[in-house]
């Protein structure tokens, strides 16, 4: 409503401002909500055609100061100046700020499942003649949306049956199909493999040589060293640091200590490794085959046989679609899939997996990579969110000793330091990092021999990041058995002892922490087989 | 905020002395539908010049709404676990009607005819509960199937005739009161005396909870309010029973009701039980990745409702003193109204068993307060659905706020 039609109608390559000049100044944003400030005194400075990153922990008020671009909170609703191609903005609502090109891609991608590609992506936005939709034309323009961000599907399938990396492309071409001038992607990667979050950085970069600007929040400094021309810090609130990397050499260690407030001397712990050949064997799964739950003929899990020794850190590498999860939940009383075969030993007796009560009988604990969806129960509370897995343990003949339970939520929230004012609070108004913690807590209460970790550290801050790592090796140290899931090979490097590499269905290669790397893991992922 | 220096948050930092303001505004949803029930009551007392507090029709109140209150706990468990049954009421009914047919056309005793009765019921439920736990098919079709099902068979049971009227010892479930030993000629002391012990042992209960609580350093609430709260609570079971009393004493059915009251209000907040059961409703895939056998739970739940509902129909069957195929029709949605007003959440996982109690007698209190005042049929029905659904706004809204 605040914008002409002369600038809306232009196309994205001219936007309306020569490239280097601000684009989007935000000045002294101030944003309270009844007892919290959560953002005071943010400046924000995007310029026409750059990449630039805005990076914090989790609460730092990232998602609140894009919250008040959007205009999801309304102008008058927070103090501050926003100015949107040169002109003061007052966005009344997500419809205003869209109108001027302002698109916003939230990380809970907000797609139809049930809808076609082209209906998603005119939703709302839909080509008509005489109030009638012109599909031809819809499937028509989505044809040249989609070939814009480099996806290969009809425009008439379903969202369901595409895959999280396509879905995202979904997204973006749904913001070019509203002639995006600042395109906002909060943690576009958090659940992309390493191959779609290349190709999706690869995009921002043609967009970027098309003039247009994006704004990109992520935990993923890699990536941001990779695409940013500029990164603006927040902490608590407040902008801490504006980085400019056309014009000085910005290193990881810089912007995490200006994210945390506070010298990161190493991002994992240290531990001492277990050597190859030392320590007792545990856990192991044997010539292990699991079918997809819906399509019998199809095996997801081809045949995989592993080991985890007393005390070790033993991480399973792989891309997203590898198998890794489906491993990991079959083996947990067969939690997913059909057809499973093989055999899982403990101290080297075969044990029943066949339940989950079974699982966890034998001290099988498994921490889902999906926390909210899989892991918590969001509107109850720490407390009976910690002993929901072993109730027997604060219970006596079916009675539940509510003493003995506070006691031991508050024990493992005084171990874990989950950040609450009290265990009664609902696990629904934590953060990340904190909702991590609970889970993680919830499987230790359950005292399991071995603990499967799945993507530990997704979606969660760097400082705790730090905080589950240091959870991991110390209950490593006390002769937990870890298996861990992840996407991040850093992470595996930085804290396994020995690292499994799946794709497709197999291990495709066994790497002692000592000779494992980046590229070999991915060699072998490439190489399948040969490794 | 960083990391480390959180560590050393001193234990004392936890237990911040909580003012009355901070305490009442936290728990403000949790007394509001009991505040609301007072309001509704005063409301009525006025405008119906004292009549809906006399004794006479508090015991009216209680006879009237123990088939509902009792449905309602078992609901509140199917409500809290995710689903919902329309059923209850046209299994009520059959329930009702098989009742007849086996003590009035066939002559059989009123226990194993009951317990029967009570069997059928859990069946009843089972049959359902299988449907939707195992067969994964929504409660709200496998049930209003249900519904129309035994419907239809209390129809075809009772071959559309009232059969009535029950054996004496049968109809006491119903119209029977709490015996006077003592022989009390105005004031029905005994019912007195039961009702003052009740509400002592439930003071002694409340405070070796909090005293439990307080050597956890897990109370929130404050000493005084506590004690006002209790002793309140304690005067007016006192009152309540004195008032009835001094009619016929305690109904029978009252007493059933209690109990179950009491056993369900402990079964939800005591054990591991109850505690899975909101865990199934709250999260049903975590709640089966952290060991729960989810199916079998919300099988029983559904068999506990079907048992319930049998009860419930006893209880009505013998209020009327016959069945009828009209018996039970439209009961569940008082039920699931009581439920939903009592702070019930429609996606499962939140709701507290006095709160469905406190529901269904909001219903009842309205429904009795407004035949007093000879409102007609038709704009009752107007005004309970403005007040279903006020209440769940008022609901909705405190939990976003």
């Amino acid at each position: 409503m605040h914008s002409s039609d002369t600038v809306i109608d232009k196309p994205p390559a001219s936007a309306g401002m020569p490239a280097g000049e601000p684009i989007l100044e935000m000045r002294g944003i101030r944003k309270t909500f009844p007892g919290v400030v959560a953002l005071d005194n943010v400046d924000l400075t995007v310029r026409a055609g750059e990449i630039h990153a805005i990076v914090g922990e989790n609460g730092a008020g990232k998602s609140t100061l894009m919250k008040v671009l959007s205009g999801v909170y309304p102008h008058g609703s927070h103090d501050g100046e926003i100015r949107f191609e040169g002109r003061v903005r007052q966005f009344g609502g997500i419809a205003d700020s869209e109108a001027c090109g302002i698109i916003i891609i939230h990380q809970e991608l907000a797609l139809v499942p049930l809808l076609s590609i082209a209906e998603n992506i005119f939703l709302g936005n839909e080509p008509q003649r005489f109030g009638v939709i012109d599909w031809a034309q819809a499937t028509r323009r989505t044809r040249e949306l989609l070939a814009k961000v480099g996806l290969k599907e009809s425009p008439a399938a379903l969202i369901t049956n595409l895959g999280v990396g396509k879905q995202q492309l979904v997204e973006i071409a749904k913001a070019l199909a509203k002639r995006v001038r600042l395109l906002i992607l909060d943690e576009p990667t958090a659940s992309l493999n390493e191959h779609d979050s290349q190709a999706l950085l690869d995009l921002l970069l043609e967009f970027k040589n098309q003039g247009i600007s994006c704004i990109l929040i992520s935990h993923k400094l890699n990536e941001i060293s990779r695409v940013a021309d500029a990164i603006t810090v927040l902490r608590d609130g407040a902008t801490v640091r504006s980085l400019d990397c056309r014009t000085e050499v910005v290193s990881e260690d810089q912007i995490i200590r200006a994210m945390v407030g506070r010298e990161l001397a190493d991002r994992y712990p240290p531990r001492a490794r277990l050597a190859p050949d030392a320590g007792e064997t545990v856990f192991e799964v044997r010539d292990w085959h699991v079918a997809h739950p819906l399509h019998a003929a199809r095996d997801v899990v081809k045949g995989v046989s592993l080991k985890v020794k007393r005390g070790e850190i033993v991480g399973i590498a792989g891309l997203m679609g590898a198998g890794r999860t489906e491993l990991a939940m079959s083996v947990f009383g067969r939690a997913y899939g059909q057809r499973i075969r093989g055999e899982v030993r403990m101290h080297d007796r075969v044990i029943d997996v066949s339940t989950i009560q079974k699982a966890i009988g034998h001290g099988i604990a498994y921490v889902t990579e999906d926390r909210k969806s899989l892991g918590l129960l969001l509107d109850d509370d720490i407390r009976h969110n910690i002993s929901l897995a072993n109730l027997k343990a604060v219970s006596t003949g079916g009675i539940i000793d509510g003493g003995a339970e506070f006691a031991a939520a508050t024990d493992y929230r005084r171990k874990l330091n989950i950040r609450c004012a009290s265990v009664t609070q609902q696990t629904v108004n934590l953060s990340g990092g904190n909702q991590q913690k609970v889970v993680l807590g919830k499987w230790l209460f359950s005292k399991p021999e071995l603990l499967i970790l799945d993507e530990p550290t997704r979606g969660i801050d760097v400082g705790a990041k730090f905080e589950i790592y240091s959870i991991m090796a110390a209950l490593a140290d006390e002769g937990k058995c870890i298996l861990m899931i992840s996407s991040e090979m850093p992470e595996l490097l930085g804290m396994c002892d020995r690292i499994y590499v799946m794709n497709e269905g197999r291990f495709v290669g066994e790497f002692a922490a000592a000779d494992a790397s980046q590229e070999k893991i991915m060699r072998a992922i490439v190489r399948q087989g040969l490794a | 905020m960083t990391i480390m220096e959180d560590k050393m948050t001193p234990e004392s930092a936890e237990a911040p002395l909580r003012s009355y303001g901070s305490f009442i505004k936290n728990n403000i949803r949790e007394y509001g539908m009991l505040l609301s029930l007072v309001a509704i009551m005063a409301f009525f007392q006025v405008m119906t010049d004292g009549t809906l507090l006399k004794p006479l029709n508090l015991t009216n109140l209680i006879l009237q709404n123990s088939y509902i209150v009792i449905m309602a706990l078992g609901m509140l468990l199917v409500i809290v676990a995710g689903y919902i049954d329309l059923s209850v009421g046209s299994v009520s009914g059959f329930i009702g009607a098989l009742a007849a047919v086996l003590m009035v056309n066939y002559n059989w005793n009123f226990v194993p005819a009951s317990l029967l009765c009570l069997a059928a019921g859990a069946v009843i439920g089972g049959a359902q509960g299988w449907f939707v736990a195992y067969l994964k098919i929504p409660s709200f079709i496998v049930t209003l199937a249900g519904m129309l099902v035994f419907k239809g068979l209390a129809l075809a049971l009772l071959q559309g005739q009232s059969v009535g009227p029950f054996p004496d010892e049968f109809q006491l479930l119903s119209s029977g009161f709490v015996p006077d030993i003592f022989n009390g000629q105005t004031l029905r002391i005994s019912s007195l005396v039961l009702g003052a012990a009740v509400a002592v042992a439930l003071f002694a209960l409340k405070l070796r909870e909090r005293a439990g609580h307080v050597r956890h350093s897990m109370e929130e609430e404050p000493g005084a309010f506590f004690l006002a709260k209790n002793i309140a609570f304690a005067a007016v079971i006192v009152w309540f029973c004195w008032m009835l009393a001094s009619y016929k004493g305690l109904p029978d059915v009252l007493i059933v009701m209690f109990v179950l009251m009491l056993v369900y209000d402990f079964v939800t907040r005591r054990t591991t039980i109850g505690r899975r059961i909101y865990a199934l409703g709250g999260n049903p895939k975590a709640a089966r990745l952290s060991g729960i056998r989810t199916e079998r739970l919300a099988f029983l739940t559904f068999v506990n409702m079907g048992a319930l509902a049998a009860l419930a129909g006893l209880v009505f069957a013998a209020r009327l003193n016959t069945a009828t195929p009209k018996a039970g029709v439209g009961f569940e949605l008082d039920v699931i109204a009581a439920c939903f007003i009592g702070g019930a959440s429609a996606s499962g996982g939140v709701g507290k068993v006095l709160g469905a109690v406190i529901g269904a007698f909001v219903m009842g209190v309205m429904n009795n307060g407004m035949s007093i005042l000879g409102i007609g049929i038709d704009y009752q029905q107007v005004i309970k659905g403005v007040v279903l659904l006020a209440a769940v706004c008022v609901d909705v809204y405190n939990k976003n706020k």
